[in-house]
């Protein structure tokens, strides 16, 4: 094992980092496991975690549809949940994006001064769980263990919209036991893009089917991503086909301490 | 709305209307402030090339074989030499000569008709090739660049005819496009036309397979002049 | 021969993109291009070290253009006319058609020669010019393939992109009327077999129509970029040459043509330089055309820039990267677009340039990957002008509608909206959905679901709502801990 801060106790209200933790609705809701992973590997690095009650969601879906003006009042409980929060901590490049790329037009759309100082400066404070681990924290070894052989899909907004980079692989290497198989043309679109899943499922399925298959390909037991909306959808078609391939979101293979011998 | 004749002529309404709809469009800005803000165009590129003159010539040599162009590097009278070989391999028997053309490149070719540069399509067509030179070439892209002066023709002698030999002069070289628009500067102002070359015509429109040669010449050679 | 334009009868797009996704030798020839054109771009961009400087300096440059628009016609119609062009005018398509028509019809022609041209397609020139009796023969392999096969372009840079090589052939065969022994169906005996049939045209023909990729408002001087020579030929050979361009082609000066030979080429065909860029400045005595016109369209365009997200869209120099690398694009192709503009720039062009209800559906006709913002040379943010199509979508569906919402899913967005509005309703419909869900459960998993949903369902298995949101699991471990440190969430 590496030199890690203490896990135990981490919890405690002197820890040198505390973060408000932003849990998407849908994670909160269907995939649990998925934010307490999260939760298990910042407190493993000695962080405080908050998880302020008030949140719901960031408004994805409305915006993302067309519904801008129904999404303020989502925006407004956001910023107001998460007032208080020195660093957000969020599970989710897509959620992210989100609130750094429109936040700061819906607020001035909606004409509200108020909300628009409050977005202003809350949006520079909100980070994708791996930018916080790397560039915050400066970890890339978490501590983890999980001897499985992963493929890992980088989701398009983390590639595309937040530029994370290498920086979930650089923190799958560092994972022991850990077998990272190439994932070809990961860089593709998957095809879930919200309620385009919806309203263009003809199309969507069909970039599913070439997703499933490039799954397959990979030869991994486990197909690993940061975002559980991609996975969501890419486990259902891995399912639906019986492949036997695993979804899991990043942090749940971080919190893994699995064939451990520490 | 306007129809046939009618449009030819009374452009006015249609001018004055759309030019009112750009106007209210976007924010007045006074004509005398336009170049200012064209001077406030960030230009973060690479405007100078930095390589050696035998990288440069080295590169275009490269960039042009790239386009499947035979290049011949040659000094001094050489240049007579490799243009009469290319016009005997191919067979050459009759060839756009534009004027302006150094009589040295072709003075050790013999029984070559000349076809003058203004020729009729057709004459043009019949022709079995052009040799010119060029104004500027670039090497970072291996392109050529014609701009009707001395020795590079009208542009339908250097279109028609199937084959092109274009001697380069080494001094011709730059290393980057923007380079070459300098160069070309004066050339655009005054009003004369341009032709870029990259390589023989190709198409990729059948299944994104390559094929050189469609409608301009379907070969182009090079002679690389150094020295000069 | 038929004529492409405007009037063409289109399927709504999701039906037509459903249809095309049937097309299993469409798709395969789609998969194989754009898969190959994109690894060629991605190799001869990043071999420029500076190529996000062109990009940034491309942006400006027509950023800057757009904001000067009316400036820089004005100089540019003066450039034009001081070199011995004539400057036309044309708000909409039946302007510049009524234009092109007249100018033809003085010349005397049955015949005009025409280069691939983006913008004569978005105005439906060739059907126009048909109803004078004037036949339009479409130069470019491509489009003279899709025109031969009565079929509209489905790609910006390749318009028979959904062909492959035995389709052409037969095609060339019944057209060209050759023994189908006379021609095989490798791509350069293809190639030739054009090359001959269009050569006569390109020699006896005295009036050829162009569209242009820039036009520099300093010099005048106006731009062709091309592969195949028919550009050269018909900018060159005739004696009347007729060239429609959009307002938004222009460029400032000379100079900037430094930027955009640098990014057209690489992001469209992915070389470092195209075969044939032609450049002219109105006539030239005793070289090229005699007589030159320069019709400016708008069709649109003004509206476009006088709104201040959807200017950008402007940009456009119509390279076509951000259809190669749409996985959208790539698997229903150009003709569901139903526009001479598919893929990602079409569905945020065709909405503002037209007001056509079938383009509501285009802005929703992606997943917001990304992917085209990141290749465009002059940077669209095409996703964020998706997102912002898609609101006026909502709103204007709103204001069609007799009832206080637009349609179900309004009522749904709105419901879901006051949901979320309040963790606590919040919370109340967590515990809802997770009672709600149990008809749909067959052993541990979701895999039919009712309505708009049974899409989902069709092709996923949906896991069903475990017994503990993470939010109870938090509550019952802050408990546990004494009720202490978990936030300022905990509600009085």
């Amino acid at each position: 094992m590496p030199a890690l801060p203490s896990a135990s106790g981490a919890r405690a209200a002197r820890a040198p980092h505390r973060v408000a933790l932003f849990v998407p609705c849908y994670v909160d809701t269907l995939f649990p496991e998925a934010a307490k992973a999260v939760v298990a590997v910042l407190e493993r690095l000695g962080v405080g975690v908050d998880f302020p009650r008030e949140q719901t969601c960031c408004g994805q879906m409305h915006v993302n549809t067309g519904y801008q003006h129904e999404a303020v009042p989502l925006v407004r409980n956001f910023v107001r949940a998460f007032a208080a929060a020195e660093t957000v901590v969020a599970p989710s490049a897509s959620c992210v994006a989100l609130v750094r790329d429109h936040y700061a037009h819906l607020a001035a759309r909606a004409e509200d001064p108020a909300l628009e100082r409050e977005v202003a400066a809350l949006v520079p404070r909100v980070v994708e769980l791996t930018e916080y681990l790397i560039d915050h924290l400066g970890v890339e070894d978490v501590g983890a263990s999980f001897p499985h052989a992963v493929a890992f899909h980088p989701t398009c907004h983390s590639l595309r919209m937040l530029h994370v980079g290498d920086r979930p692989l650089r923190l799958l290497r560092h994972v022991r036991g850990l077998r990272l198989q190439e994932l070809p043309r990961s860089d593709q679109c998957c095809g879930f893009g919200g309620t385009f899943a919806v309203k263009n499922a003809d199309t969507s399925a069909a970039m599913l089917a070439d997703k499933v298959a490039d799954v397959i390909g990979s030869r991994a037991e486990v197909l690993v991503a940061a975002d559980n909306s991609c996975l969501m959808h890419i486990g259902g078609g891995l399912s639906r086909q019986r492949t036997g391939v695993r979804t899991m979101h990043l942090a749940e293979v971080l919190a893994s301490t699995e064939g451990s011998y520490a | 709305m306007d129809t046939g004749e009618g449009a030819a002529t009374m452009p006015e309404d249609a001018r004055s209307a759309l030019l009112a709809a750009v106007r209210s469009a976007t924010d007045a800005v006074r004509d005398a402030d336009v170049d200012g803000a064209y001077e406030e165009v960030a230009r973060d590129y690479r405007r100078h090339g930095e390589a050696s003159v035998e990288a440069r010539l080295e590169l275009l040599c490269e960039r042009l074989a790239d386009y499947g162009v035979r290049v011949t590097r040659t000094s001094g009278g050489g240049v007579a030499n490799a243009v009469a070989a290319w016009a005997a391999e191919r067979t050459v028997r009759s060839w756009v000569v534009p004027p302006g053309l150094p009589d040295a490149w072709l003075a050790r070719t013999r029984d070559v008709d000349v076809v003058p540069d203004d020729a009729d399509p057709r004459a043009l067509d019949a022709a079995d090739a052009v040799v010119t030179g060029c104004a500027v070439a670039v090497a970072e892209t291996g392109s050529i660049v014609l701009d009707a002066g001395p020795g590079q023709g009208r542009r339908a002698a250097t279109l028609v005819p199937d084959a092109h030999l274009c001697v380069v002069r080494a001094s011709q070289v730059v290393e980057l496009v923007p380079e070459a628009i300098d160069v070309l500067t004066a050339a655009a102002r005054s009003g004369r036309p341009l032709t870029w070359v990259s390589g023989p015509s190709a198409t990729s429109d059948i299944e994104l397979v390559r094929v050189a040669g469609v409608h301009g010449p379907r070969t182009l050679a090079v002679v690389l002049l150094e020295g000069a | 021969m038929s004529a492409t334009g405007p009037e063409r009868v289109e399927l709504p797009y999701l039906q037509a993109a459903s249809e095309a996704l049937q097309d299993a030798q469409q798709r395969r020839n789609l998969a194989n291009a754009t898969t190959t054109i994109r690894a060629k771009r991605a190799a001869v961009t990043a071999e420029m070290s500076d190529w996000e400087g062109l990009r940034s300096a491309g942006k400006a440059i027509k950023a800057h253009a757009l904001a000067n628009l009316g400036h820089y016609l004005e100089r540019l119609e003066a450039s034009v006319t001081a070199a011995g062009g004539r400057v036309h005018w044309a708000r909409d398509a039946v302007e510049a058609n009524a234009v092109v028509r007249a100018l033809v019809r003085a010349t005397g022609t049955r015949e005009v020669i025409k280069v691939k041209s983006m913008t004569t397609d978005e105005i439906g020139l060739n059907r126009a010019l048909a109803e004078d009796g004037v036949q339009a023969i479409e130069t470019d392999l491509a489009e003279l393939i899709v025109q031969l096969a009565g079929e509209a372009p489905s790609h910006i840079l390749v318009p028979a992109i959904h062909k492959n090589r035995a389709e052409i052939r037969s095609l060339f065969v019944r057209a060209f009327g050759l023994a189908p022994e006379a021609l095989s169906d490798d791509p350069a005996e293809l190639a030739g077999a054009a090359r001959r049939y269009l050569r006569e045209r390109f020699l006896a023909t005295g009036v050829a129509v162009s569209g242009a990729n820039f036009a520099v408002a300093e010099t005048g001087s106006v731009i062709v970029v091309e592969s195949e020579g028919n550009g050269r030929m018909c900018t060159t050979l005739p004696h009347t040459l007729i060239s429609v361009m959009g307002i938004e082609k222009v460029l400032p000066r000379w100079r900037d043509l430094e930027v955009f030979l640098q990014l057209l080429p690489r992001s469209s065909t992915a070389e470092r330089m195209n075969p044939y860029t032609s450049v002219w400045t109105g006539v030239h005595a005793g070289d090229g055309p005699q007589a030159f016109h320069l019709v400016l369209l708008d069709n649109g365009r003004s509206r476009t820039l006088a709104d201040e997200i959807g200017r950008e869209t402007l940009r456009c120099i119509r390279c076509s990267a951000c259809l190669n690398v749409c996985p959208v694009y790539e698997r229903v192709g150009g003709h569901a677009y139903g526009s001479v503009y598919p893929g990602p720039i079409g569905a945020i062009l065709n909405p503002q340039l037209r007001d056509v209800r079938r383009d509501e559906a285009l802005p929703y006709a992606s997943t917001l990957c990304g992917a085209c913002f990141e290749v465009c040379p002059v940077a669209i943010d095409i996703p964020r002008i998706l997102v912002e199509l898609r609101h006026r979508t909502v709103q204007r569906t709103r204001e069609r509608s007799p009832l206080p919402v637009g349609s179900a899913e309004d009522a749904a967005m709105n419901a879901a909206a006051r949901v979320f509005a309040d963790h606590r309703r919040f919370e109340a419909a967590q515990r809802l959905a997770r009672w709600g869900q149990a008809p749909f459960v067959r052993r541990g998993v979701i895999r039919s679901l009712p309505g708009p949903l049974a899409g989902w369902s069709a092709v996923r298995d949906l896991r069903p709502l475990p017994r503990q949101t993470f939010r109870e699991w938090w509550r019952s471990r802050e408990a546990a801990a004494g009720g202490h440190g978990g936030g300022s969430g905990d509600d009085a």
